[in-house]
């Protein structure tokens, strides 16, 4: 499968996951949108040599992918398809920073390793984070919930029309992708003018596309609402979830849980 | 190039959320008055298009690499600078919700970084002004390869001040600089050419479009400058608010004056900054680096600093073998709570 092909799976699967009948999926999108939220801003305001205190946060992505019943490794895979960027920038630490930070039994690590270790795991758990928000909710809900949270309307109305025909377009692109290859023996990207010709074409369809969709919208009423037969109520559920996470990302914030457990553990040993 | 969270500070991460979202809902309230339902579907479907084009490739000759279109521009073109802004933002929060290119609390850098220099100051400063009002294929082609330059230059350069004021990543501002704007030149370029090659095909094609477009007037000079004053000022204040409050580690600002001056904080300490300082020490989660007791003796010796970054070879072990075990239960806690039936 091509690249389109691949992205395009990708999406259609997020929102097949986020279809699921778990009681985290049954949750309001708004305790959700802002227990992420919470947790990302948790995660990133450690400083730049953290690593241990991190580790309790794995609490969070890993028992919303277990109780949530999604596939943890195809998320995982996921993470890492987006990590390059992270890794790049921050592989230069154990170059620049080189003084020894810390000591495992005899072994010294420099500052720059550690602080590497520690963008890796806060982009493992940040991304983790956003990747579960969807997968457990779904866009759409995602777009009500941030409506709901006083995120101006068209900017809101945009992201779901965009959601909506994003597929279609998709589809559109791939055809045209498809088209072109098979008629040019599969000869890799395609040249700069046939690029522009493919974009171009692509582009006019767009915009017959929305004078269409303008017209239909028109003879069924469209008045700038989007109405939805499920309405968003908050029960004592879905206030506790953000309540006790809320504490725990408070525990994990406040007190370096692993090194007061270690401490405390070879206290009893020695 | 998107920014990551795994790179940004939160003080650098809440400043640009917060420029992002005064830009979102000043281009939402101007959407809104333009009031024209037409643009409705319209902005949606280009969304959709940018997205499906970014996944169209062609080659670059001679160099082996492939290009393709960035968006932000053409979108301005098409829509006017308000609503093609809303659509950038939109295309980007996907991105970051289905794909995690960047992240949530870096969406607001990318919206920034790719949806405002290219809407707000290259396509009215730039384009329009090459452009006019009467458009003709060199004026076309000469302003969106300048407006996609230009527009790309800035983005990198945020990527580098966000970057460098976080602090995460060590890499320092010159070589960063250096490395990064050369390779935007590239992709600006080909911005640039992409976007003017795609304007002239709609224009030879279906010229009515674009005329339409060009009839909506372009920013108000005076309103648009109050505007990015106000946000550029309430982004610093709640990024240094933050930075002053939050941060119980030396954040990489810090860390630098640390670094060259060789004192943590540059000794200007008059009456307000040791009544923050009060106030930081009351309200910070941690009082830095949590030594307050060998921090009132030390006052009385002479500046015996502990060294940055103090090693504590104690605390390292117990964390070592804390964070083993807490990854342990972690573990045996999903098992627990694993669902049977998983959606394949």
């Amino acid at each position: 499968m091509n690249n389109i092909g691949r992205n395009y799976f990708d999406i259609g699967y997020m929102d097949t996951l986020a279809q699921g009948d778990s009681w985290l999926h049954q949750l309001d999108p708004r305790a959700k949108v802002i227990t992420t939220l919470l947790f990302i801003m948790a995660v990133v305001s450690f400083g730049k040599y953290t690593i241990w205190a991190f580790i309790p946060f794995f609490l969070y992505p890993v028992f919303l992918i277990a109780a949530g019943g999604l596939p943890g490794g195809y998320l995982f895979k996921k993470v890492l398809l987006v990590s390059p960027f992270a890794i790049l920038l921050g592989i230069f630490n154990p170059l620049l920073d080189r003084e020894i930070f810390l000591l495992i039994g005899t072994i010294g690590i420099s500052g720059g390793w550690v602080s590497f270790g520690s963008i890796l795991l806060r982009f493992v758990l940040t991304v983790t984070g956003a990747l579960l928000l969807v997968a457990l909710t779904g866009f759409n809900p995602v777009c009500e919930a941030l409506r709901k949270l006083g995120v101006p309307k068209p900017f809101v109305i945009q992201l779901m029309f965009f959601y909506r025909y994003l597929f279609v377009l998709t589809d559109e692109a791939q055809r045209m992708e498809r088209a072109r290859a098979l008629r040019s023996f599969h000869s890799g990207f395609m040249k700069y003018r046939t690029f522009v010709s493919v974009l171009g074409h692509l582009l006019l369809r767009t915009l017959d596309r929305a004078e269409r969709i303008y017209y239909a919208m028109c003879c069924r009423g469209f008045d700038g609402q989007i109405h939805r037969l499920t309405s968003m109520k908050s029960s004592l559920r879905d206030f506790s979830f953000v309540i006790i996470w809320l504490g725990l990302f408070s525990v994990f914030r406040i007190y370096n849980v692993p090194e007061e457990l270690g401490g405390w553990v070879m206290r009893c040993f020695r | 190039m998107h920014m990551a969270d795994a790179l940004i500070s939160p003080a650098v991460g809440a400043a640009m959320w917060t420029a992002t979202a005064g830009l979102i809902v000043f281009s939402s309230k101007k959407v809104k008055q333009a009031a024209d339902d037409r643009k409705v579907p319209l902005m949606g479907v280009l969304g959709a298009f940018i997205f499906a084009a970014q996944m169209i490739n062609f080659s670059i000759p001679a160099t082996g690499s492939s290009g393709h279109l960035g968006g932000g521009l053409i979108l301005a073109i098409l829509l006017g600078p308000y609503a093609a802004f809303l659509v950038m933002a939109s295309v980007l929060m996907v991105q970051a919700l289905f794909f995690g290119d960047g992240g949530l609390l870096a969406l607001g850098c990318n919206i920034f970084n790719l949806g405002f220099f290219s809407c707000f100051i290259a396509y009215p400063l730039i384009y329009r002004k090459i452009v006019g009002d009467k458009p003709t294929q060199g004026k076309i082609v000469a302003g969106a390869l300048a407006a996609g330059i230009i527009g790309l230059q800035l983005g990198a350069f945020g990527v580098v001040l966000e970057t460098v004021f976080s602090g995460i990543s060590e890499l320092p501002f010159k070589t960063f600089l250096l490395l990064m704007q050369p390779i935007h030149l590239a992709i600006g370029i080909v911005e640039g050419m992409v976007t003017a090659a795609v304007v002239m095909f709609v224009y030879q094609a279906r010229p009515e479009i674009l005329s339409a477009v060009s009839r909506f007037k372009p920013i108000g000079q005076l309103d648009l400058k109050k505007v990015i004053v106000g946000f550029l000022l309430a982004a610093v204040f709640i990024g240094g608010g933050l930075s002053w409050f939050a941060s119980s580690h030396p954040d990489g600002l810090e860390w630098a004056m640390f670094k060259t001056s060789g004192k943590e904080e540059l000794e200007s300490r008059d009456q307000m900054h040791t009544v923050l300082a009060a106030v930081q020490e009351k309200t910070a989660f941690m009082p830095d680096y949590g030594f307050k007791n060998t921090e009132v003796a030390s006052t009385s010796e002479p500046e015996v600093k502990p060294a940055w970054p103090a090693i504590d070879f104690g605390t390292s072990l117990a964390g070592f073998v804390g964070g083993g075990l807490i990854f342990l239960i972690i573990f045996l806690i999903g098992f627990g709570f694993r669902r049977r039936e998983v959606i394949t």
